[in-house]
């Protein structure tokens, strides 16, 4: 029975896909929190609907473990839903391809928030070619209805073609709010076994058939692309031109055009790439700018390596900038179009980067450590990916490297076996839970030469507070990896105990093997959130 | 009608709930409104903006374009210049008069506060000075709405209403020292702003 309730609300892009997977009747939403994706698993674990539901929503250890999960939830004929950012799905990756193989029963899509301009992200990268390598079908929205409304396609089109679906969206839309009218609210799925269960054990001899029936698939998505009412063929006037627009590029276009755009525009909400409708454009017009966030996806395939017959213009011909984000400015020149008149930038405007909070834990930890290591001028301290990777600026300039979740054990790791030493690793602890373990229990079994901190503030801090996976469970979980207990340390990151700390770090790094510091403080920015959460729940 | 805003500050300083005073107005009188907001790592004491656009007529960008803002509303006087390529060469800046100084290169203020006395529509408030006078030191932003309200050409009462309906839930005191600190705003506005 679905129920019909139809009222405007005004929420973010990335909420109103929460609120679409919801009214998609979703029974389960697994992420791993990460900027710009956070709010959607947020979203939906404080949705009365999804609580009424008991819509499964935890957050998960890292995003491999989400997208398995979320597998696990469409083999039983439930819809799932995963969520990270961009670079979520690399950690997630193998799970991701691999779930092309098997197929979903449930509806399933996997959401991922792109952030070019790299807002807060250590690159760019575009996982509308994730989904290509893939070949699943992907959606990207140019709007936040369209975001609710297409996610609710998107649980029908994977269980229509029985594939995953990739929903990606782009920082601007995740963060910005529009008001969104709401449809139906559909129930959830019955509990059901796959059509095919041989399909699910990925064994050689099945893969390869199913592998074949994956290509085959590929014509009729083709298909699904050219039907999809989220794609949208308009004609112009003007046939010098015509213009191919992606998700919320479609929005800067209409922006540089309020009284309408006079070429011809073929706005891509859903791919794989459609062909005819691309051969029906390029027939009619001299030449094609494409506009899309991020990296050149579809004017790469629509170039390709050869000379093509007609001009496409975009991010590799320097029409648009070849890096960052879209702007409304840099889509205006695109089209030659002049900006409003304007003033001249501001002198001595000072750049202000983000900072460790004041009272920090991260900020006594670094401190320690750097007067530390002035004794020993050949140190190199690996860190991570976290609100502690701010200790790479002034004043304290405290790291040399950041790289990716949990590459600062292995990393430092690899230096001790270079022979370096002092080899430092910096790790936070949901950082260290999220893929850190494993490569601490490498480091173990060699008892590599290296001292591993593990700054556990509580919290996933920096996407806003998230609960932490390891919390309470570290010294078990170091000591259960085999990490000999009298070279594991818990201390108290506060200027009281800097002597103290100063002592244990150095007596570490002077012993030959591999130690753990755990500096442990709550977060501040979590202090305060509790504090203000007790009266509320008092009220309760 | 067309107002294209930008809030801008550092990073902690409430702007968010600025906005959202502002977007549930326009929602209330059945404008279209489109808010990109900053989450995530500038959160952490860096600069951050919003950009809020409120129209009679469907809105296409989730952001402004250069020259199209029609005010800045800054809770701090370098980050309002920051932003001054955005506004359109009528624009009004409202900012609060205090830096917020977090940075070890933060410039001469002589330098901020001539930038913006050669601009022509500006109103520069010392909001900290006000909240704390009138004893509602956590209402530093509200003062800053206020001082905004005429430049914005949003109702006044529509904006009291609107502030009733958002800080409802944290009780009656906290709405009357928000709606003291919109008249506040408001009155400093009357008597100090610079038109040339």
């Amino acid at each position: 029975m679905s129920q019909n309730q139809t009222k405007k609300i005004l929420v973010l892009g990335n909420e109103a896909a929460a609120l679409g997977a919801i009214h998609a009747g979703i029974s389960g939403v697994y992420a791993y929190p990460g900027t710009p994706s956070t709010e959607v698993t947020e979203y939906i674990q404080g949705h009365p609907l999804a609580a009424r539901r008991q819509i499964k929503s935890t957050w998960c250890t890292n995003e491999k473990t989400a997208m398995e999960t979320a597998l696990g939830l469409s083999y039983t004929g439930k819809r799932a839903l995963v969520v990270m950012k961009h670079v979520g799905l690399n950690v997630a990756a193998d799970a991701f391809v691999n779930s092309a193989m098997t197929g979903a029963n449930g509806g399933l899509v996997v959401m991922v928030c792109d952030d070019p301009s790299m807002h807060s992200s250590q690159n760019e990268q575009d996982s509308r070619f994730y989904s290509k390598f893939a070949m699943v079908p992907t959606v990207e929205p140019s709007s936040q209805q369209e975001a609710y409304d297409i996610i609710k396609h998107a649980f029908d089109l994977s269980e229509r073609v029985g594939l995953p679906v990739l929903l990606r969206m782009t920082t601007r839309l995740a963060h910005s709010r529009a008001a969104i009218t709401t449809s139906d609210v559909r129930d959830e799925n019955d509990f059901h076994f796959p059509e095919n269960p041989q399909q699910w054990i990925l064994l050689p001899a099945i893969s390869r058939k199913r592998y074949k029936k994956l290509v085959d698939l590929q014509f009729e998505l083709g298909i699904e692309s050219r039907k999809s009412l989220f794609n949208q063929y308009i004609n112009g006037s003007d046939k010098h031109m015509g213009v191919i627009a992606c998700g919320i590029a479609y929005n800067y276009l209409m922006e540089s055009y309020p009284d309408g755009c006079p070429y011809p525009v073929y706005k891509i909400s859903q791919y794989p790439l459609d062909r005819t409708v691309l051969a029906t454009m390029t027939s009619e017009v001299d030449k094609v700018l494409v506009l899309e966030d991020g990296q050149p996806f579809v004017e790469e395939q629509l170039v390709g390596i050869m000379d093509t017959p007609i001009t496409v213009l975009g991010r590799l011909t320097g029409t648009l900038p070849r890096t960052g984000e879209l702007t409304p400015d840099n889509v205006l020149a695109a089209f030659g179009l002049e900006t409003a008149p304007h003033l001249d930038e501001a002198s001595h405007i000072a750049n202000r980067p983000p900072a460790l909070c004041t009272g920090c834990g991260h900020f006594d930890m670094y401190s320690d450590l750097n007067e530390v290591l002035t004794q020993y001028p050949s140190a190199k301290v690996f860190s991570d990916i976290g609100c502690y990777t701010l200790g790479a600026l002034p004043p304290l300039r405290a790291i040399d490297s950041c790289v990716d979740m949990g590459a600062s054990i292995t990393m430092a790791r690899g230096a001790a076996d270079g022979g370096l030493h002092p080899s430092v690793a910096v790790i936070g602890d949901s950082t260290f839970t999220h893929s850190g373990m494993t490569g601490l229990l490498d480091a173990i079994n060699v008892n590599a030469n290296m001292t591993v901190i593990i700054s556990d503030n509580l919290t996933t801090a920096m996407t806003g507070g998230q609960p932490s996976a390891g919390t309470n469970k570290f010294e078990a979980i170091c000591q259960g990896l085999g990490l000999d207990a009298a070279h594991l340390h818990v201390v108290v990151p506060l200027p009281k105990n800097r002597e103290e700390i100063k002592r244990i770090m150095k007596q570490e790094i002077d012993y030959h093997g591999l130690s753990v510091i755990i500096p442990r403080r709550e977060c501040i920015q979590q202090l305060v959130r509790n504090k203000k959460q007790q009266p509320t729940t008092k009220n309760q | 009608m067309k107002l294209d805003i930008i809030l801008c500050g550092v990073g902690g300083q409430g702007i968010l709930s600025i906005a959202t005073i502002i977007g549930d107005a326009a929602m209330a009188q059945g404008l279209y409104i489109k808010q990109a907001e900053v989450h995530g790592m500038s959160q952490r004491g860096g600069d951050v903006h919003s950009d809020l656009r409120i129209s009679s007529q469907p809105i296409a960008s989730d952001l402004i374009a250069k020259g199209q803002a029609d005010v800045i509303i800054s809770l701090e006087p370098m980050e309002a210049l920051r932003y001054l390529p955005m506004l359109s060469l009528d624009g009004w800046i409202i900012t609060a008069a205090a830096p917020f100084v977090n940075i070890p290169d933060y410039p001469d203020m002589k330098e901020i506060d001539s930038q913006l006395a050669q601009l022509s529509q500006v109103i520069r408030i010392d909001v900290t000075a006000i909240a704390k006078e009138h004893q509602i030191p956590r209402c530093t932003n509200i003062i800053l709405l206020g001082a905004a309200q005429e430049a914005l050409g949003m109702d006044y009462t529509q904006l009291e209403m609107s502030i009733r309906t958002i800080f409802a839930r944290k009780g009656e005191s906290v709405v009357a020292m928000n709606l003291r600190a919109l008249a506040l705003g408001r009155e400093y506005a009357k008597h100090h702003q610079t038109r040339k």
